[in-house]
């Protein structure tokens, strides 16, 4: 019984934030709660007993990637005012896009079979991701150093201030 | 009783941290609130804290047999890290002072923040906010149980002095050279990191060593420090065991928190903060952690001394602490600001407090550093009772006379300035730094003169002299003879929220030295102070040399500078008599270079700031004009020249083709033409009309150039697409 | 396992669709990175869903929303930086407004 309510809790505070997100005229407002939405995301993650990811989430999205996207919004914030509309001209055929797209999906899940197994989880689940990333997976690993590298260079070259000849060939 | 506060005494720092919380998130508006919060929360820290300081007063035996409590807090691999409290005699006697000054500041700042005047500060409430949180990192890092949790506290009193130098962010001055109080704020806390940086490694390289960082298991178990001891350190290190390395790493925190030389320059600007901050963080509380650091690994460096001779761990911080001392105590001469003698009179009794610890003085820099707290706040409070009393004038050259119009304020003042100088018998300054200055000696008479304890000695010697010369200057232009300027004719007494304090202060300037006094003037086994702090180490003997002494450096120090300054008081506008004497041997270059402060933050920005400037353009240089862009241009200059080839080939041969084609072709379509003139070429125009008009009127109006349009279509086609597979 | 699987993977499912509504229907182009972040947050908790109810010996799971993580930390610094400059150029983050596809 417990389980079931604190996962309807979670769920709602989750679903809310996201609805919150995605239909709040100011764009500030709907940061801080995609911010409560990703809370909402590691506490599923506890409950399904993988704490090392639930952390991961909170640095990451909340600690790292929401602040980005509040540093994107505070400095380009002069144009976006307080009574503009935030709804394009096709949200409805959205909704009912988005809303047929979670029919199909809930259809599927309840129709499936999953082969659901009743094991536990590894006793230093840490120590093995550890031994696996750099073992089995390694070569996913290094590929996603060499991505961060590149987003990097990236994001730094597309938004720098062209305050000196843009004429180069990088 | 006893068990009672043992068991909570970790609730001490908690009580002004949730003050913190709830001014900062709710009260921010109601002044009165928040202050009653502050003062509250700090008022039951106080009393706890000195239930716990009068139960292990109580507790026989607390220096061999300490009571530690503490909680797992969290593990990593397979250490786990604890959080809890640790109550000892060093921790016992902090505890004392920490609470019940801050308490008086707290009170303090009520008045000095203007409340219930006109003049009150607009940011009054996150000011109370801000305090409480310093006390909590200060009341943290007392009781801390670990290394780990003492460094959490030092790093939040950090971010606190950060925070309240720059508390009035918004001022500018005209003169771009003099510092703001957000540049202040800044450089407090990025020089203080720099020592922070070597008191993270020491901590890291002690942890490697012990695998934990509780005293328990590190510093109090003495075959752990006898391993260190004889572990050689790293080769970085040279020659020295791992116990002398952490322990100078760890000594490094110190120096920045502390400002010690070379890490002081922070010290002297961090006066732009309000003065009660001064009083807080840099008198009483925030800097003396930096001495509070070095007696808490004083363990680790007896073993240093005691198992490996002609190490030279002990000479240096002894040599940095006495040359801070008399140093700083030279610039405080030339110094016209009221606050910054405070300032650097600071500097100068902290290398006094790191110098005894470097001699092995434990006992006596751990009482002058509670000696030290008390007078030392009193003075910053008093200088900001005279800057509030006179408009805000901080210019000693401006003031004067201020004896009759602000006579509470002057009788405390006079109170902290002698027992500053050490005067004798009835200040608790002098049974403080005579001690200190007993075991110097005691340690010169051991070496003879070609040693440094002899240096320290009488380094420590002279920066007695020196500051009690500084402090008369000091009290005769400030109230004594008749006031040079018209802030200073219509000063008036402050309120009583700010004398209040100033008196209880004095009580203890005076009263607390004689809790120390040594044996042989009261009685066998009646010096308290050493038997509860220091019993395993032999007390210093008395000397009366070093009695006559001190008094005499003492008594003289005061009487000259009241002979310079307070006898014939200066008149409005009248050089400093020290420069005018200085100016007439030559010196005069000197004076000015006492006044800068020695020009310490001007070399520093020469060499530190403007080389990694130029460092930085190297770089730049290196990537822009020098290496990598002419390679990228050369590749595609490169590129170009073989593309060029490609195109001239082309050229040729296929222009030849095409010619050939070309001229045969003509002649077939000049049959065509007819045909095509007629027939083909209505249908064409048929076909081109057709699609013209569908391009135009049905896919033109689907590209709209909107990204969410062509995703929105990219949807439902493969919803459709999935449907159409489910079906099927 | 007192909550069935489905459980987890509806939420993820409705996540990911009011993540969709976002990217569709946002006109800020800020809000619609949001939208995308929700729906990158759903495949994971569908990943790690899994992970847990059907292979939890192995890590494999965990390792893939990790990468997941990655690449989404990444490709959010891109997009911003993206979004910067063109404000910087065009002086607006309303994607209606940023047409040019159209020519």
């Amino acid at each position: 019984m417990v389980p079931v309510l604190v996962f309807a809790a979670i769920s709602l505070v989750t679903l809310g934030g996201a609805i919150a997100v995605v239909t709040n005229k100011n764009v500030l407002h709907s940061a801080y709660f995609l911010v409560l939405a990703f809370v909402g995301v590691a506490s599923v993650y506890v409950l399904l007993e993988a704490p090392f990811i639930a952390v991961i989430q909170v640095l990451i999205y909340i600690g790292a990637i929401a602040i980005l996207i509040i540093f994107a919004i505070m400095l380009t914030r002069r144009l976006m005012s307080k009574d503009m509309e935030e709804r394009n001209q096709q949200w409805i055929w959205a909704a009912l896009g988005a809303l047929l797209l979670f029919g199909v999906l809930g259809w599927l899940v309840y129709n499936a079979n999953w082969p659901v197994i009743e094991a536990a989880v590894p006793k230093e689940p840490i120590t093995l991701m550890g031994e696996e990333l750099l073992s089995t997976y390694v070569v996913p690993f290094e590929i996603a150093s060499v991505l961060l590298l590149a987003a990097l260079v990236g994001s730094i070259l597309i938004g720098r201030e062209k305050d000196q000849e843009s004429r180069s060939a990088e | 009783m006893k068990e009672f506060f043992f068991n909570i005494t970790w609730i001490i720092p908690v009580f002004p941290f949730l003050a913190f919380l709830i001014i900062i998130l709710f009260t921010q508006g109601n002044k009165k609130l928040s202050h009653s919060l502050s003062i509250g929360s700090m008022v039951l820290s106080w009393l706890v804290g000195w239930g716990v300081v009068f139960s292990a007063i109580a507790t026989p035996h607390l220096g061999e047999h300490p009571i530690h409590k503490s909680v797992p807090w969290f593990e990593t691999g397979t250490t786990t890290f604890n959080i809890g409290y640790w109550i000892d005699p060093l921790m016992a006697i902090a505890l004392f002072m920490v609470p019940f000054v801050c308490l008086m500041i707290f009170i303090y700042s009520v008045g000095y923040m203007g409340y219930g005047t006109d003049e009150v500060d607009p940011n009054y409430s996150r000011f109370f906010g801000y305090i409480a949180l310093f006390a909590t990192g200060m009341l943290g890092l007392v009781i801390s149980e670990n290394l780990l949790t003492l460094f959490m506290s030092w790093e939040i009193m950090g971010l606190c002095s950060y925070l309240l130098i720059g508390f009035w962010f918004e001022k500018n001055y005209a003169d771009p050279n003099q510092i703001t109080p957000r540049q202040a704020g800044l450089k407090a806390f990025l020089v203080t990191k720099i020592g922070d940086l070597f008191l993270v490694l020491g901590i890291l390289y002690l942890y490697s060593q012990a695998g934990t960082l509780s005293y328990a298991d590190t510093l109090f178990n003495h075959e752990f420090l006898v391993h260190l001891a004889e572990t050689p350190a790293l080769p970085i290190f040279g020659g020295w065991s791992a116990a002398s390395a952490i322990a100078l790493l760890i000594f490094g925190g110190a120096v920045g928190k502390s400002a010690q030389f070379p890490l002081h320059v922070w010290l002297p600007d961090a006066m732009e903060g309000p003065t009660p901050v001064s009083a807080l963080i840099h008198a009483a509380t925030m800097v003396s952690a930096g001495v509070f650091l070095v007696a808490r690994i004083f363990p680790l460096l007896n073993i240093v001394v005691e198992l490996e001779h002609n190490n030279p761990t002990m000479g240096v911080i002894a040599f940095i602490g006495a040359f801070t001392a008399i140093f700083a105590s030279i610039i405080a001469l030339a110094q016209n600001d009221i606050k910054g003698v405070l300032a650097f009179s600071t500097i100068s009794q902290l290398g006094y407090m790191i110098a005894a610890l470097g001699i092995g003085a434990y006992v006596a820099a751990t009482f002058h550093l509670i000696t030290h707290a008390f007078f030392k706040a009193l003075l910053f409070m008093g200088s900001g009772s005279v800057i509030i009393g006179t408009h805000h004038t901080q210019d000693m050259m401006q003031l004067g006379g201020l004896r009759k119009k602000m006579p509470k304020t002057f009788w405390t003042f006079l109170a902290g300035g002698l027992a500053l100088s050490g005067f004798p018998l009835i200040t608790a300054g002098f049974w403080s730094k005579d001690e200190i200055l007993a075991h110097a000696w005691e340690e010169f008479m051991h070496y003879g003169t070609a040693s440094w304890p002899f240096f320290v000695w009488l380094l420590l010697t002279i920066a007695a002299f020196l500051t009690a010369f500084y402090t008369a200057r000091q009290i005769s232009l400030t109230f004594l003879g008749k006031p040079r300027s018209d802030h200073a004719d219509h000063a008036h007494e402050t309120p009583n929220t700010m004398t209040f304090p100033l008196i209880m202060l004095a009580f203890f300037a005076i009263t607390l030295g004689w809790v120390g006094i040594p044996e042989e003037i009261v009685g066998q086994g009646n010096n308290w102070f050493h038997a509860f702090v220091g019993h395993e180490y032999a007390s210093t003997p008395l000397s009366i040399p070093v009695i006559l002494l001190s008094s005499g450096l003492a008594v003289g120090g005061l009487g000259l500078g009241w002979l310079v300054y307070g006898r014939k008081p200066l008149e409005a506008g009248q050089m400093d008599p020290l420069q005018k004497g200085m100016e007439k041997i030559r010196l005069g270059w000197l004076y000015k270079a006492m006044q800068k402060r020695f020009y310490f933050d001007e070399i520093y920005e020469a060499i530190f700031i403007n080389g990694f400037i130029k460092l930085a353009d190297i770089f730049y240089n290196f990537d822009y004009n020098w290496v990598i862009n002419p390679i990228v241009n050369g590749v595609g200059a490169v590129t170009r020249g073989i593309s060029n080839i490609f195109n001239k080939f082309d050229e040729k041969i296929v222009d030849g083709l095409v010619n050939f084609t070309g001229l045969s072709s003509v002649k077939l379509s000049d049959l065509g033409g007819i045909t095509d003139l007629k027939v083909v070429d209505g249908i064409v125009n048929g076909i081109a009309d057709v699609t013209g008009w569908i391009g135009e009127n049905v896919f033109r109006p689907i590209q709209t150039g909107k990204v969410q349009n062509y995703l929105l279509i990219l949807l439902i086609s493969m919803l459709a697409i999935i449907g159409i597979y489910l079906v099927y | 396992m007192s909550i069935p699987l489905s459980w987890f993977l509806v939420l993820a499912a409705a996540l990911f669709s009011i993540g969709l509504y976002g990217v569709l229907s946002r006109r800020n182009a800020i809000g619609i990175l949001m939208g995308i972040e929700l729906m990158l947050n759903a495949v994971n908790i569908n990943l790690v869903a899994f992970w847990r109810y059907i292979d939890p010996i192995k890590m494999t799971g965990q390792i893939f929303a990790l990468f997941v993580f990655t690449v989404a930390a990444a490709e959010v610094a891109v997009g911003l930086a993206l979004v910067i400059a063109i404000y910087r150029n065009r002086d607006t983050v309303v994607v209606e407004e940023i047409d040019l596809l159209k020519e």
